[in-house]
Formats: C-alpha cells, sequence, structure tokens
C-alpha cells in the first residue's frame, strides 16, 4: 500500500460533503423559468442572498480564512474550489451539497422554482466544467410531490448521486407524507443525504429556542438523532430496503449511546412498531452513514478507538472536507486519529458502497 | 430426571395457567388449546416473575402499517420490561439468539398409566380416572 502523509486523504478519495455556494440571487435569475423570474423581480428577492446558512456570516467556521473569496460568500466559485481543494487533495469525485434557503421557503411552490435554479445552475456551472464534480438534488423538502417531480427531472442525469435534506424540517423525516421522495430515491438508486439545518419551524434544541449559537450549532445532533429514531421508527427502511441515508455534518460520537437507548427501549415496545423485527442497531448499520467533517472527536486517541468500536461497522463513516468550513489546516482533512487500515474504506470504498451511482472505473489519480 | 406430577388436566382451562414448584423450582405451566408448556418462573433478562406477566399475541407487520394479530396466546410479557417470550419455546422476540427462557418437558398423562409410576405426585392426589399434566425434570 502506498504510504500519504497522516491526515491527508489518499489520491482517488471521495469527498462526501463540499459546499458551493450560490453567490446571489441575482445569479440564480438565467436558470429560473420566466414566470418565477417574474415573480422573484417584482417582489425584489434578487436584492436578498437567501442563504440558509445557521452560522453568522463571520463566524470563522463559516469559511477558512484562506479560503475566503476578495468577493462572494466562500465556496462561490468554482475556479478557487479547485485551487483550494480539487487539485490539491486530488479527489476522484466531490459531492457539491448546496444549502440554500429554498429549502426552508414556506411556499412549496416558491421552494420548488428556487431548487430548479439551483439544480439547473449546479449542473450548467459546476457540473459542466469540473467531471471531478458530483451533486446532490436539492428538493423542496415540505412537498413531497413536488420533491418527487424535481427528482425524476433529474434523475436521467447520472452526475445526479443523491437527493438532499435538512434534519429539521416540518414533520419528523421518517413520516409517511416524505415516503414518496424516499420511494422514488430508491428506485434511481439515490440516497438521502440529510445535512445539518434547520427550517426553523421548531427549535433546534428539543427545550425550545436557545439564546446563543453554541446551544443552536450543538444542538443539532438532536435534530439527526431525531431524523434517525424517525425512520426507524416509521419503517422507512422495511418499506425501502434498498434506501441509503447519509448524516451530513451529523458529527459521529452522539450515536453510539442514541443507538443504545433505541435497541434497549425498542425490547420492551417492540409490539408498538412490529414492522421492527431486529434491533434498531442493525437496521441502522446497514442504512445510515456519516461524513466525516466537522468530526467531534474526543479528546484521546484511546477514546477514539473505543468509538469505532462502539459503531460497530467499518462501513458508516464516509470521507469529507465540509470544504469551504473551516475544520483543518492545511491539506489534513482526515481528523488525526483514525486508524490508517480504516482510510481505505473511509475514503472511497464506503463512498462507492453508499453511493451506487459513482463507478469505480472513474477513479484515477488527477494530474496536478 | 424425575416425572412430577404437577396439576390435574381439569384445573388448567385453555388460556389459564398454573405456577408450580418442583424440585425448587418455580415453574409456569401454561394451557394452549390441549397442549402444555412450561416455563420457568424467571425472566433471563433481570429475574422477574417472567410466567406471571400478561398472555399475549405475537403482532406483526411485514410492511409498516400492515398489522396482523397472531398466534392469539401463545406469547407471555414479562411483568417488568415487557419483554415477550414464546410460551411455546420460551423463546424471544427481542432477541431470539441469545435470550432464551427455560422451557420444561411437559406431558399429559392418564391417571392410570401414573399409578404404575415412576412418578412423583408430591401437588396432585392422583385418581385413575383423571388425565394430569407431568413435568419431566
Amino acid at each position: 500500500m502506498v504510504n500519504f502523509p497522516a491526515g491527508r486523504p489518499p489520491p482517488g478519495a471521495i469527498d462526501c460533503d463540499i459546499h458551493p455556494a450560490v453567490p446571489s440571487t441575482r445569479a440564480l435569475l438565467p436558470y429560473l423559468d420566466d414566470y418565477w423570474r417574474e415573480h422573484i423581480l417584482r417582489r425584489g428577492l434578487e436584492q436578498e442572498n437567501l442563504e440558509a446558512s445557521s452560522y453568522p456570516a463571520n463566524a470563522a467556521i463559516n469559511g477558512r480564512p484562506d479560503w475566503r473569496l476578495p468577493s462572494g460568500p466562500p465556496g462561490s466559485s468554482l475556479a478557487a474550489m479547485q485551487t483550494h481543494l480539487l487539485d490539491r487533495l486530488r479527489p476522484s469525485y466531490a459531492i457539491c451539497n448546496v444549502i440554500h434557503g429554498a429549502q426552508v421557503m414556506l411556499s412549496e411552490d416558491l421552494s420548488a422554482a428556487l431548487c430548479r435554479a439551483i439544480n439547473n445552475w449546479i449542473r450548467a456551472e459546476w457540473l459542466d466544467r469540473d467531471p471531478r464534480l458530483r451533486a446532490s438534488i436539492v428538493v423542496p423538502p415540505h412537498s413531497a410531490e413536488l420533491a418527487v417531480e424535481e427528482i425524476e427531472r433529474l434523475a436521467h442525469d447520472r452526475r445526479f448521486v443523491q437527493v438532499l435534506l435538512l434534519s429539521m424540517a416540518e414533520l419528523p423525516l421518517g413520516r409517511r407524507q416524505n415516503w414518496p421522495i424516499y420511494r422514488a430515491a430508491a428506485e434511481h438508486g439515490l440516497p438521502i443525504g440529510i445535512h445539518a439545518g434547520s427550517s426553523f419551524r421548531h427549535p433546534p434544541s428539543a427545550g425550545g429556542w436557545p439564546s446563543y449559537y453554541l446551544e443552536d450549532y450543538v444542538s443539532q445532533s438532536q435534530g439527526f438523532q431525531a431524523s434517525v429514531n424517525s425512520l426507524v421508527s416509521e419503517g422507512v427502511f422495511v418499506k425501502f430496503p434498498d434506501l441509503k441515508v447519509v448524516l451530513i455534518e451529523s458529527g459521529v460520537t452522539w450515536l453510539p449511546a442514541s443507538l443504545w437507548r433505541l435497541d434497549k427501549t425498542w425490547r420492551g415496545v417492540r409490539a408498538e412498531v412490529p414492522w421492527l423485527e431486529e434491533q434498531p442497531t442493525e437496521t441502522v448499520r446497514r442504512h445510515v452513514r456519516l461524513t466525516l467533517q466537522p468530526f467531534d472527536a474526543p479528546p484521546a486517541e484511546p477514546q477514539l478507538k473505543k468509538l469505532l468500536e462502539q459503531l460497530g461497522s467499518d462501513r458508516m463513516l464516509l470521507f469529507s472536507s465540509d470544504y469551504p468550513h473551516w475544520h483543518y489546516d492545511g491539506d489534513d482533512a482526515l481528523p488525526s486519529g483514525l486508524p490508517a487500515e480504516l482510510m481505505q474504506k473511509i475514503c472511497v470504498e464506503n463512498p462507492l458502497e453508499t453511493y451506487s451511482r459513482l463507478t469505480p472505473a472513474d477513479i484515477k489519480e488527477t494530474p496536478r | 430426571m424425575t416425572r412430577h406430577v404437577v396439576a390435574s388436566v381439569a384445573e388448567i382451562p385453555s388460556g389459564g395457567r398454573k405456577i408450580v414448584t418442583v424440585k425448587g423450582r418455580e415453574i409456569g405451566i401454561f394451557r394452549i388449546g390441549d397442549d402444555f408448556h412450561g416455563l420457568i418462573n424467571r425472566c433471563p433478562h433481570q429475574g422477574a416473575p417472567l410466567c406471571t406477566g400478561e398472555i399475549v399475541s405475537r403482532l406483526v407487520a411485514p410492511m409498516p402499517g400492515d398489522y396482523r394479530l397472531t398466534r392469539p396466546g401463545e406469547m407471555i410479557r414479562c411483568p417488568w420490561h415487557c419483554w415477550e417470550f414464546d410460551i411455546r419455546t420460551g423463546q424471544s422476540l427481542c432477541d431470539p439468539n441469545s435470550v432464551q427462557a427455560r422451557a420444561f418437558d411437559v406431558a399429559v398423562e392418564a391417571g392410570k398409566t401414573l399409578v404404575d409410576g415412576p412418578f412423583v405426585a408430591e401437588l396432585v392426589q392422583v385418581s385413575v380416572e383423571e388425565t394430569y399434566v407431568v413435568v419431566t425434570l
């Protein structure tokens, strides 16, 4: 096996989470249909950037200092992304996940129109311009019907490798109203990516609205726990046995304890959810994957080793840089302390197993 | 192994149970139709008196929402943590490969046969006209 510097992913790695940013709503105007372009111009919405990040714009985490751009939000330039990331880490693929206000709109139709525009934009301005890029289909999450329309519109283009949702929507994600989305995704071999984030119909903390950014950020893991519990309990994976779910920017360390609790309680109340015939942990290990960055690593390496044991599967973690967010310096995109023998799985094998539209034949070292 | 007469057939109606003590072990004798089954009265989880729990059915769903009540009266639900066990085998539903309540060999014998022995009838007075539940232990 070729040695590579610790912390740096091996060439051919698959970066499962990068964030191209829509530079401004004006940039989407050419990609909207006539009706919605006029709608947006009449309302003056093109003057809003409709940015949905829960980070304050100047928070350091929002953009690595050496990745900030002279103009426009971090991540809004393909050329800069190529210089900062693609030409340095040389991933075989990188999956673009656009987080945008389109995903949290109350109007289902405006949400769908903007999602269509974003998908058209990412296809024309990113996927068509760099063969290493793949993308998630952005959908209006509060209308399963319109979300399915958008999946059906784009599924023929195999550069779209996933359907993107946020962890906290109007309803818990497992509810049957959402099942048409899962059906369409499963039929087309598209995993469901669940990204950290909220439609803000409910507080990100289960206990109420937090006062501080710190609470908001840390509470995101509650949203992921609720999503996993909902998807499992409602029987989504029984109904759609081929469906994979990728938790993106979820952190990892909360999962084992959450699953212990789920298993333990299931034993006593199994009859309430009789479709769950195996321990929930087994279901989760088969169907759920997690991206690596930002990694909520425990303070010491032995603890990290223990955590990986508790996770109980070496197939669940997927490499991600979370570009342009600031989680590492230089090219050390892999958190320290991960065992060397896991690298190939995390960086190549697990992503390939998860994203059936990525083919290993395409993997070759891109010349610098 | 000794055969112990623990009840007359007539005293346990179908769907009923009787908890008996044989060689110091509490055993639940369950009647499902005309079949008798014996389970140790101790949940393998934390030692609860398993056989005093509710007798229930096996609720299944091949798909979410497709509810089916199967095997009515053939499961026992532990009174402490509601784990379910198959009365016929002692197998748990929540972890069938590693959590199991001990099941005992139970048979029905005519009183006439029992009179010929060998058997132990500490609990029951045997008469030749009746039939009896016999546990081998």
